[in-house]
C-alpha cells in the first residue's frame, strides 16, 4: 500500500481513467483506437489501484475466476457475431444500413461523427475491449501476485 | 447450406469451443472433456465432407464478410480486397492430419492429464491450437497466415511449458517462444516486403505480380529461414529436442502436426507464390540440402540420446529432412516437364506421403512415450526395463510404431520412403542411398530403446495404461497398418491431388482471379 497521496490522487483519477477507456472503446469505429486499446486503458486503471492499494486489499476486491469469466464471454461474443452473419457469410456484416441497432449509413464527408453507424463493428469493439480489460487485468493481478511473493522472500 | 460454409466452420468452431471450455469447465470437468471431444470429432466429420467437396470439384474458394461466400473481386475490383479461404488438395490433406490428431490427442488426454490440474486452459489452448493450424492450412493470404502462425505459436509455447513444476519445461517453453518469435519475425518481415512492392496480401494476387527482383529474394529467403525454422529443419532445430521432449505426450504429437503445417506454408511459398516466376533448380536443391542434412544430423543425435522423449525428438527431426528431400526434388525439377512427369512428381508424392505417415507414426510412439512415463513417473532409458510383462499393448503399439518409423513393411513408413527412394535414385543417387542409411540407423537406434526399455526382467513398479490412452494408441496403429497394406489407395485419393495441387499453380491463381 503507498502513501496517502497516491491513493487520493488514485480515487480521483480513477473514473477518469475508465471513463476515457470505454470511450475509446464505444468510438472504435469513429476515432483511432479500438476494442484493443481502450481494454488497455482500463486495464491500466486496474495497474494504477494495484499499485496504489496493493495487492492484498485488491484482492478483495476482484478476483481473477470472474475475471477469466469476462475474458471467455468477451471472446466467445467476439465469435459468435462472427457466426450471427454466417447466413450470408461468416463475419458478414449484417447490421450495417439495415436501419436497426448501428444501421444508420455511415455519412460521407467532413462530419462530427455518427456514432450509430457501422454495424456489428462496436459490438466487436465491445467484445474484444471486454476481452482485453479482462485479459490484461489478470495479467496484471498474477504480475503483483508474482511481485508480492519476491517481496516475503 | 453448411456446405458453402465448411471452411469457415472448420476454423470457427473449434475457435469458439476454446472460449467456452473455460466456462464449462466451472459446471463438470467430465462434461468439459466430452465436450472438447464432441467439437473436434464433429470438426474430423466436416473436415471429411470438405475433402470430398474439394476433391470432387476442385479449389473451393471462402471470402470471409462477403455478400456470398464465392464472390472474390465484388463490382470493379481488380484484386480482392477480403479475406480469403482457399482450400485445395494440399490445404485439405493437412486439414486431415490436423483433425486426426488432435481428435486422437484429446481423447488420449482424457486419463494422460486426469491428475494435473488448470485443465481448462489446457484444452482451451489444445483448441485454440486446432484451430490455428486449420486456419495456416486453409488461408489464401500471407497476412493471415501469419496471424495463424502467431496463434499456434502461443499456444503451443502455453502447452510446452504446461508443466510448471518442472523448470526444465519453463526453460523448453521459453526457447520454444523465443525461436517461434524469431521465425514468425522473418516471415512478417518477408510479408511486409511484398506488401511494400505488391500492394497485396493475397497469395494469388501476389503470385501474379511477383517480379523475383532483388528485394524478392530477400523475402524469399526470409520466409524460407523462418518456415523452415518453425518446420524444425536443420540448422534451425535446436528447439525441438526441448520442446518435444518437455510437452504433454498428446500435445508432443499435435506439435508434430503443428510443425508440418508450417512445412505447408514452406510449400505453399516455394510452389504457388514463388513458383510461377523462378527457375527453382536452385531453390530445389536448398531444400534438398536443408532435407539431407535434417536426416543425418537428425539420426546421429538421436542415437546416443539416454531420455526416451527427446530420442524421438531427434527422430522427427531427421523424419522431416525425408518430407523435404521428397517435395525438394519435385521443386528442383518443377520447370522441366520430362523430368517432372517421370520422377519429379513421385517424389513429391513420396515426401507429402510421409507427411501424414510421420504425423500417424510419430504420434503413435510419442503417445507410447507418454503411456511409459505414466506408467513409471521415469523418463530415462537406463532407469527403464521389463515393460513388456505389464504393459502389453503399449509395447504391441511400439514396435507397430517402431516398425513404421524404420521403414519395414507391411506398415506405412516403409510404403512412402520406397516412393522416396525410387524416385529421388533417378534424380540423384546419392541422395538416396543417405537416405537409406539414415533408415537403417533409425531401425538401430530404436531397436535399443525397445531392448532397454520393453525386454529384460521386471525392475521397476508399472501401473496399467487406461482404457482411453490404449483407444487412441489403438486408432493410430489401425491407421498406419491400413496405410501399409494399400498404399495404392491412399496415393491415388489423398496424395496425388495434394502434389497436383502444388504442381498447378495456375489453378491456385485462377481460382482467385479468374481466368487469369
Amino acid at each position: 500500500m503507498m502513501s496517502k497521496i497516491v491513493r487520493t490522487i488514485t480515487n480521483i483519477l480513477y473514473s477518469s481513467i475508465l471513463i476515457f477507456g470505454f470511450y475509446i472503446i464505444m468510438h472504435g469505429h469513429l476515432t483511432p483506437g479500438g476494442g484493443f486499446q481502450g481494454g488497455a486503458v482500463v486495464a491500466s486503471g486496474i495497474a494504477l489501484v494495484l499499485i496504489a492499494y496493493g495487492y492484498d486489499t485488491v484482492k478483495s476486491w476482484m478476483k481473477k475466476s470472474n475475471l477469466s469469466v469476462l475474458e471467455s464471454i468477451g471472446a466467445l461474443g467476439f465469435i459468435g457475431i462472427a457466426f450471427l452473419g454466417i447466413g450470408t457469410t461468416f463475419f458478414y456484416n449484417f447490421l450495417a444500413n439495415s436501419g436497426g441497432l448501428f444501421g444508420d449509413p455511415t455519412v460521407i464527408g467532413i462530419n462530427p461523427g455518427n456514432l450509430d453507424t457501422s454495424g456489428v463493428l462496436p459490438l466487436m469493439n465491445w467484445a474484444v475491449g471486454l476481452k482485453v480489460l479482462a485479459g490484461l487485468g489478470s495479467v496484471v493481478l498474477l504480475m503483483a501476485y508474482g511481485i508480492r511473493k519476491g517481496d516475503e522472500e | 447450406m453448411i456446405n458453402e460454409h465448411l471452411p469457415a466452420l472448420i476454423i470457427g468452431i473449434p475457435l469458439l469451443a476454446a472460449f467456452a471450455t473455460p466456462l464449462i469447465s466451472k459446471i463438470n470437468d467430465k462434461l468439459r472433456n466430452i465436450f472438447v471431444i464432441g467439437i473436434l470429432g464433429a470438426t474430423l466429420c466436416l473436415v471429411i465432407s470438405l475433402a470430398f467437396n474439394v476433391f470432387n470439384n476442385g479449389i473451393f474458394v471462402y471470402v470471409m464478410g462477403a455478400k456470398s461466400p464465392g464472390l472474390t473481386l465484388p463490382s470493379g475490383y481488380k484484386m480482392p480486397v477480403r479475406i480469403i479461404l482457399e482450400v485445395d488438395g494440399m490445404s485439405i490433406f493437412m486439414a486431415i492430419i490436423t483433425s486426426i490428431v488432435s481428435l486422437l490427442g484429446a481423447i488420449y488426454s482424457w486419463a494422460f492429464m486426469h491428475k494435473e490440474t488448470g485443465k481448462d486452459k489446457y484444452y482451451t489452448l489444445l483448441l485454440i491450437l486446432a484451430a490455428g493450424m486449420f486456419g495456416m492450412e486453409f488461408t489464401g493470404d500471407m497476412f493471415n497466415f501469419f496471424v495463424f502462425l502467431e496463434i499456434t505459436s502461443i499456444a503451443a509455447c502455453g502447452l510446452v511449458g504446461f508443466r510448471i513444476n518442472r523448470g526444465e519445461s519453463s526453460e523448453a517453453a521459453f526457447k520454444t517462444m523465443v525461436m517461434y518469435t524469431l521465425g514468425a519475425l522473418f516471415v512478417l518481415f518477408a510479408i511486409g516486403i511484398l506488401y511494400g512492392e505488391y500492394d497485396a496480401l493475397n497469395i494469388a494476387t501476389l503470385a501474379s505480380r511477383i517480379r523475383y527482383t532483388m528485394l524478392d529474394k530477400i523475402a524469399l529467403g526470409l520466409l524460407v529461414t523462418g518456415l523452415a525454422m518453425k518446420a524444425g529443419a536443420v540448422p534451425m532445430h535446436m528447439w525441438v529436442p526441448d520442446a518435444y521432449a518437455e510437452a504433454p505426450a498428446p500435445i508432443t504429437m499435435i506439435l508434430v502436426a503443428n510443425s508440418q503445417a508450417s512445412l505447408y506454408g514452406l510449400f505453399r511459398v516455394c510452389f504457388t507464390l514463388y513458383g510461377l516466376t523462378i527457375s527453382t533448380y536452385t531453390l530445389g536443391w536448398i531444400i534438398i540440402i536443408l532435407g539431407v542434412l535434417s536426416m543425418f544430423i537428425g539420426v546421429t543425435m538421436a542415437l546416443i540420446q539416454k531420455k526416451i522423449k527427446r530420442l524421438m525428438a531427434y527422430h522427427a527431426i531427421s523424419q522431416t529432412g525425408y518430407m523435404l528431400l521428397g517435395v525438394g526434388v519435385g521443386l528442383a525439377v518443377l520447370s522441366d516437364a520430362n523430368a517432372l512427369n517421370t520422377y519429379g512428381l513421385k517424389a513429391m508424392e513420396g515426401g507429402i506421403f510421409h507427411i501424414m505417415n510421420h504425423a500417424m507414426y510419430k504420434g503413435l510412439l510419442f503417445l507410447t512415450a507418454g503411456a511409459v512415463i505414466y506408467a513409471t513417473g521415469k523418463r530415462n532409458l537406463n532407469e527403464l526395463g521389463g515393460l513388456a510383462h505389464k504393459m502389453k499393448f503399449t509395447a504391441i503399439f511400439f514396435i507397430i510404431g517402431a516398425a513404421a518409423i524404420a521403414g519395414l513393411p507391411p506398415f506405412n513408413g516403409f510404403a512412402s520412403k520406397l516412393i522416396i527412394y525410387e524416385s529421388v535414385y533417378k534424380f540423384n543417387p546419392m541422395l538416396s542411398v543417405i537416405a537409406m542409411l539414415v533408415s537403417i540407423l533409425t531401425l538401430a537406434s530404436f531397436v535399443k530403446v525397445f531392448q532397454s526399455a520393453f525386454l529384460g526382467p521386471e525392475i521397476i513398479e508399472v501401473k496399467k495404461e487406461p482404457k482411453s490412452m490404449i483407444f487412441a494408441m489403438l486408432c493410430l496403429s489401425v491407421i498406419i497398418i491400413a496405410f501399409g497394406l494399400f498404399p495404392d489407395i491412399v496415393v491415388d485419393k489423398i496424395v496425388a491431388p495434394a502434389a497436383n495441387a502444388l504442381v498447378n499453380s495456375m489453378q491456385y491463381i485462377a481460382a482467385i482471379l479468374g481466368g487469369a
